[in-house]
């Protein structure tokens, strides 16, 4: 028997004249595999550069200075003790500005995610700060607490709060209402409602908010830093700008960056270990 | 004010319901339905789409918050819900989903999961399960409450044809020996006369048959008699058969 078809099959089902292939091959939309050390390929490159530069004379030290006077520069200053101790200052501001402003985005945002008067009242003030630029809180906070360690503290909470608030609730306003229905028919008490539903319904967006909360307590520590600083990084910064040092720059922005990236793999490894159940695009 | 309890004869009903109205504004949902449920009696609930057999359940659970209602509706306190889909908390293992919110439930959970036919994949999350081995979950989540009453609302219609037969034959099981009252909320005929002591059926809002199965326990799907009730419901729903 003869299939005589009224239309011919659409273009690009089998064709049967070409030559035949081993696999049918579809444009793959995922990301595709891992690309091992991913991580660490744009900054090698970026640092090949900045050798190749400085050792063939194209970059002048005056505006970035050789990565060996950098390493030196870096070797004078743990020798003499300064490193370590703007190190230890700087991390002590930002690591207790990140707490507090950790503990306040999260109670924030547990108040406006749970009731509609709460969110009535918070999201609204967030929502205006988030518009503002810490930068341009900081002549306020000047004049309301001084330029001593309070300010500087009180600067970096405020900075944090922002997006440890922002994606807490979001995740607290996503969670799934069937789940909620859930809850009530098991029936499961207020309480235990929050510790196994909410909570870690809102972990994934809480570990997100934690990952910028973390950069921007670093971020805010070098604005604060350069106003009425004797000690920390930024101060260190500033001073050396003053002398035109380009080495001593260099070592507080690399440390700068070794901060933020070993912070941020940190929570990464804590998303990592605390949201084994999730199966995504990463993995 | 959905519900006003009333005293009932407790060792033979589990479920009471009288006069009972739900609706949105002047459309009503359920409108008079009266129904009564005995302890242990598994009663397949047949209707439409938009038949108002979701919302029947939903009275039932007590998860209609947003619905008007009148009537008087009396249900057990002890009554566990089964949805389409399984509900499993993704970030709690197997056995925390079943013992979800029980505390010291934990040797009863695995032996639920072992009646459901899961023991030994109490520590797996539930994206690492089958669709059918989620829906056994939540069976098992149910019963480990030991609920007077049963409430399961298309339960199976999520699964392939094997995997519901599979699950036909282990729900019925496990109420045979739980003992439990089962309102099983279905668009599948077959699946209500396989199961069911009871079937009714629900047309704009009203119930427009109430059938007892006078079939044996095992129900065979070729014998004459399930053919006869099987033709006479698809009929009450509106659907002719030629043959």
């Amino acid at each position: 028997m003869t299939l005589i078809s009224p239309q011919p099959w659409p273009v690009g089902a089998v064709d049967l004249a070409s030559e035949p292939t081993p696999k049918i091959r579809r444009r793959r939309l995922g990301p595709g595999p891992a690309v091992p050390f991913a991580l660490l390929l744009g900054p090698v490159l970026l640092i090949s550069i900045w050798i190749a530069g400085s050792a063939i004379g194209l970059i002048d030290p005056r505006i970035l200075s050789a990565p060996w006077t950098v390493i030196a520069t870096f070797g004078t200053l743990i020798a003499d003790g300064r490193l370590q101790e703007h190190l230890w200052i700087s991390s002590a501001r930002a690591l207790s500005g990140l707490v507090i402003g950790v503990v306040i985005g999260i109670v924030l945002a547990l108040i406006a995610g749970l009731s509609r008067w709460g969110e009535a009242l918070i999201d609204g003030p967030v929502q205006i700060k988030r518009a503002v630029p810490t930068l341009a809180l900081i002549p306020l906070m000047m004049l309301w607490f001084g330029i001593g360690e309070q300010m500087k503290i009180i600067t970096i909470v405020l900075a944090v709060v922002v997006p440890i608030y922002m994606h807490t609730h979001n995740a607290l306003r996503g969670i799934d209402t069937r789940f909620v229905e859930l809850a009530e028919t098991l029936p499961l008490t207020r309480a235990e409602f929050l510790r196994h539903v909410v909570l870690p319904g809102a972990l994934p967006g809480f570990l997100l908010g934690l990952r910028f909360a973390v950069t921007l307590a670093w971020v805010s520590l070098v604005v604060v830093e350069q106003i009425n600083a004797t000690t920390g990084l930024g101060y260190m910064i500033s001073l050396a700008r003053t002398y035109g040092q380009t080495e001593i720059i260099i070592v507080g922005i690399v440390v700068y960056a070794a901060l933020g990236l070993v912070s941020d793999a940190l929570v990464r490894l804590v998303e990592r270990r605390a949201l084994s159940w999730r199966r995504t695009l990463s993995n | 004010m959905a519900t006003h309890p009333v005293e009932l004869t407790p060792h033979t009903a589990a479920v009471h319901a009288r006069a009972l109205h739900r609706g949105f504004g002047v459309r009503a949902i359920l409108d008079g339905i009266d129904l009564t449920i005995r302890r242990g009696e598994f009663v397949a609930l047949l209707g439409r789409s938009g038949s108002g057999k979701s919302t029947m359940l939903r009275a039932l659970a007590g998860i209609d918050h947003d619905v008007e209602g009148s009537g008087t509706l009396e249900a057990p306190d002890r009554r566990a819900v089964i949805f389409q889909d399984a509900r499993l908390l993704p970030w709690k293992t197997v056995l925390q989903n079943v013992a979800l919110g029980l505390p010291r439930a934990e040797l009863a959970a695995r032996a639920m999961l072992g009646e459901v036919g899961l023991a030994g994949r109490e520590a797996a999350w539930p994206v690492q399960l089958s669709g059918g081995e989620q829906q056994r979950v939540a069976l098992a989540r149910s019963l480990v409450r030991e609920p007077e009453l049963l409430l399961a609302d298309e339960p199976f219609g999520a699964l392939d044809a094997l995997t519901r037969i599979k699950m036909h034959v282990l729900l019925k099981d496990l109420c045979r020996r739980h003992r439990p009252a089962v309102l099983l909320v279905t668009h599948d005929v077959d699946e209500a006369v396989t199961l069911a002591d009871r079937v009714l059926v629900l047309e704009d809002g009203q119930f427009v048959e109430d059938l007892e199965i006078d079939l044996p326990g095992i129900r065979d799907h070729g014998d004459p008699r399930f053919g006869a009730i099987r033709r006479n419901l698809l009929a009450r729903l509106g659907v002719a058969r030629d043959t």
